[in-house]
């Protein structure tokens, strides 16, 4: 299993390991002492994990590293990098560089999320301005 | 290379919009390469198709194509039926989500089909897959009566917020939203996994019943109201915290468990919206909430045609309707007001004596579209009902257009009748079917094909789908027809009492045993006859059934068997 971390200097500890069935919100104000959460995909199809991902980042404000690990396919990066993880664990060839690529290849987003990427509609609103 | 689009009366996409579906068809591309090449399993490549509406049938790829709350230009029809022509066998089939499927797709066509789509601001995003589908609404939207608002405005609004959603494309199951803006119900909404109805208060605001739950498949539910009025421009806040309730805690563990009416089911509506609302007062006023601004720029390109008034009768009209017992019964059953006096909505059968429910061939499709053009300012509605609309039509061309459309084979006279028949596609194509669906439609379209005794009979639904799934909506069929598999052979379990009228909406009760395929004709015969006998003044089928009950049905149709 071959890690892709957006900053390897970055400490590692202390982290989480959560299951895709926790309640994130439990952490609390626990979150701003740790420096990384791992969230997990049993299936490629299970996608609870991107509401924890959202939940860590805009509710919780938790800054550290979000790493997704188990069935982590390349395809799935755009939504991933969306929802707020930064690192990720993928024994699929080609993953690292579909990394390279995922953030540019949808030019256009239509959803706020916590990834700081203004939304078509922010922009429509801007051009009007 | 893209067509410039003529100007509509509904939304048209900007540069924003195209470059995503753009980048979407491109994306796709690579994964279908990768997936010829080896690179990706079945497995693994079977969620992306599926998101980009590409299902694998019995006997070839099946590609959906999302037509967003049922709207179309003549343009964008004639480009369907190219591509029907060009990547498939000359024809498609629309369905009762108003999409439209082509059969016989190529794997290795599927990304050119795709951006020949997207030339005329088309795609096939989220059209299958556990994610939030293509938006539906009532089909006579922008032209009914009744209309309180458009629900195709909000439905644009709901349908850019749901594409490619991060969080919500791999919900645990499908999610359906339908939106009706009238009192009349035509997009049955408490029959979704989430139902919008624009209502105004006593305070004379506009806004949202919010109702969740609902479906047909093989648990059928009816839909509870979640909230009772919502503001407009809260909708999508509240849209994604209930998402996000049900992507955390709806039932990943059973296929046949994860829709959301199981969890609304299962913990109650009451706790449903606690979850929801509390999730809701934490994201309510941020990034979500819609601005004035965004909703005026939608609401503005949804502006209706500008139609001048003009008088109500038509002496052409008054003509041939003496001339033409057919076109006097087509006045009846395929027109209905438009808001505008002196034009109609006009009903387009997709269901000639005998043929499949909602196929249309490329040569009908251009001849429709030339219609839209001639005759309906440019556009077209698809109806949940598998039928065409033509929405803006002045009475006096309505000679004109019915004989346009009788030509096509599709001015049958038939609208909301017996043979207006909604049918899945049955075994003749779905991997899923027990039994076949589309032979048994056209039995019994031509066993009541003459147009007067449809007349006579009066409103009546039928419903057939050819397995538990409901996708030919058997529970809300006046009559229900579900097709069964016992023992390799194909049985029809007949149900009566369904509707989907607002208000009313109710789920069928099944009569009793099924019954063989060469049966079904009789029995829906000696059930036409019972209710033809006991029918009290005004009555229609399903109002007989309600007022006599099952038994007079039940002891006619197994006596005659």
């Amino acid at each position: 299993m071959a890690l892709y971390r957006q900053d390897s200097s970055r400490p590692e500890t202390p982290a989480v390991t959560l299951s895709n069935t926790d309640d994130v919100q439990a952490l609390g104000l626990e979150v701003d002492r740790l420096k990384l959460i791992v969230l997990s995909f049993p299936k490629f199809t299970d996608g609870r994990a991107y509401s924890q991902a959202r939940l860590l980042r805009g509710r919780l404000g938790y800054k550290g590293e979000l790493r997704a690990t188990g069935a982590v396919f390349l395809d799935q990066l755009p939504f991933l990098l969306r929802c707020g993880f930064d690192s990720f664990e993928s024994d699929q060839p080609g993953f690292g560089e579909a990394l390279h690529r995922a953030r540019s290849l949808f030019s256009v987003v239509y959803q706020p999320t916590e990834d700081g990427r203004l939304p078509v509609s922010a922009l429509r609103l801007a051009s009007r301005q | 290379m893209r067509c410039d689009m003529p100007d509509t009366h509904f939304y048209h996409y900007d540069s924003y919009d195209r470059a995503l579906v753009a980048e979407r068809v491109a994306q796709f591309r690579d994964q279908v390469r990768r997936r010829l090449s080896g690179e990706l399993t079945e497995e693994q490549f079977k969620p992306l198709r599926l998101t980009n509406g590409l299902y694998l049938q019995l006997h070839a790829y099946m590609l959906r194509i999302a037509i967003p709350y049922g709207t179309l230009s003549a343009q964008q029809l004639r480009k369907l039926a190219d591509i029907a022509r060009k990547y498939d066998r000359g024809y498609g089939h629309f369905t009762t989500r108003q999409n439209l499927q082509l059969n016989w797709i190529k794997l290795e066509d599927a990304p050119d089909a795709l951006a020949a789509l997207a030339e005329v601001d088309m795609h096939a995003i989220q059209t299958s897959g556990n994610l939030i589908r293509n938006v539906t609404a009532d089909h006579f939207a922008g032209a009914a009566v009744d209309e309180i608002e458009d629900p195709r405005i909000w439905c644009e609004i709901v349908r850019q917020w749901s594409t490619l959603h991060p969080e919500f494309s791999f919900l645990p199951r499908k999610f359906k939203i339908a939106i009706t803006g009238s009192p009349n119900d035509r997009a049955a909404v408490r029959v979704h996994d989430v139902g919008l109805r624009l209502w105004r208060n006593e305070a004379g605001e506009v806004g949202f019943e919010v109702i969740v739950g609902g479906g047909l498949g093989r648990t059928p539910m009816i839909g509870k109201t979640l909230r009772e009025f919502l503001p407009k421009d809260e909708l999508l806040a509240y849209l994604e915290a209930t998402l996000r309730v049900y992507n955390r805690y709806g039932r990943r563990d059973n296929l046949y468990k994860a829709r959301i009416k199981i969890l609304v089911h299962e913990i109650g509506v009451e706790k449903m919206r606690e979850d929801v609302e509390a999730e809701y007062a934490e994201i309510k006023d941020g990034a979500l909430k819609l601005a004035p601004e965004t909703i005026e720029a939608i609401a503005r390109q949804f502006a209706p045609p500008d139609l001048v008034p003009r008088k109500p009768e038509s002496a052409a009209v008054e003509r041939l309707r003496l001339e033409d017992r057919d076109f006097g019964l087509w006045l009846k059953s395929n027109t209905a007001p438009h808001r505008v006096p002196g034009y109609a909505i006009v009903t387009a059968s997709l269901k000639p004596a005998g043929a499949p429910p909602g196929d249309a061939s490329a040569t009908q499709m251009d001849g429709v579209a030339d219609i839209a053009e001639l005759w309906s300012e440019g556009e077209l509605r698809v109806s949940h009902e598998q039928n065409l609309v033509l929405p803006h039509v002045a009475i006096e061309h309505l000679p004109s257009v019915w004989k346009a459309l009788s030509h096509l084979g599709f001015g049958e006279a038939n609208v909301g009748k017996i043979t207006d028949i909604i049918a899945c596609p049955g075994l003749d194509y779905c991997a899923l079917a027990n039994a076949r669906s589309i032979p048994v439609a056209q039995r019994i379209s031509n066993h009541f094909a003459d147009l007067a005794r449809q007349h006579d009979i009066g409103d009546l639904k039928i419903k057939i789908s050819g397995c538990i799934n409901a996708c030919g909506h058997h529970h809300v069929g006046h009559i229900g027809i579900l097709g069964v598999d016992k023992n390799g052979v194909e049985l029809y379990q007949i149900s009566l009492g369904g509707d989907v009228d607002f208000g009313k909406t109710a789920l069928g009760t099944i009569l009793g045993p099924a019954v063989e395929a060469d049966k079904v004709v009789e029995a829906v015969d000696s059930l036409v006859t019972t209710y033809l006998e006991q029918r009290g003044e005004g009555e229609r089928f399903v109002d007989t059934y309600r007022r006599i009950g099952a038994e007079p049905f039940k002891e006619r149709m197994y006596g005659a068997l």
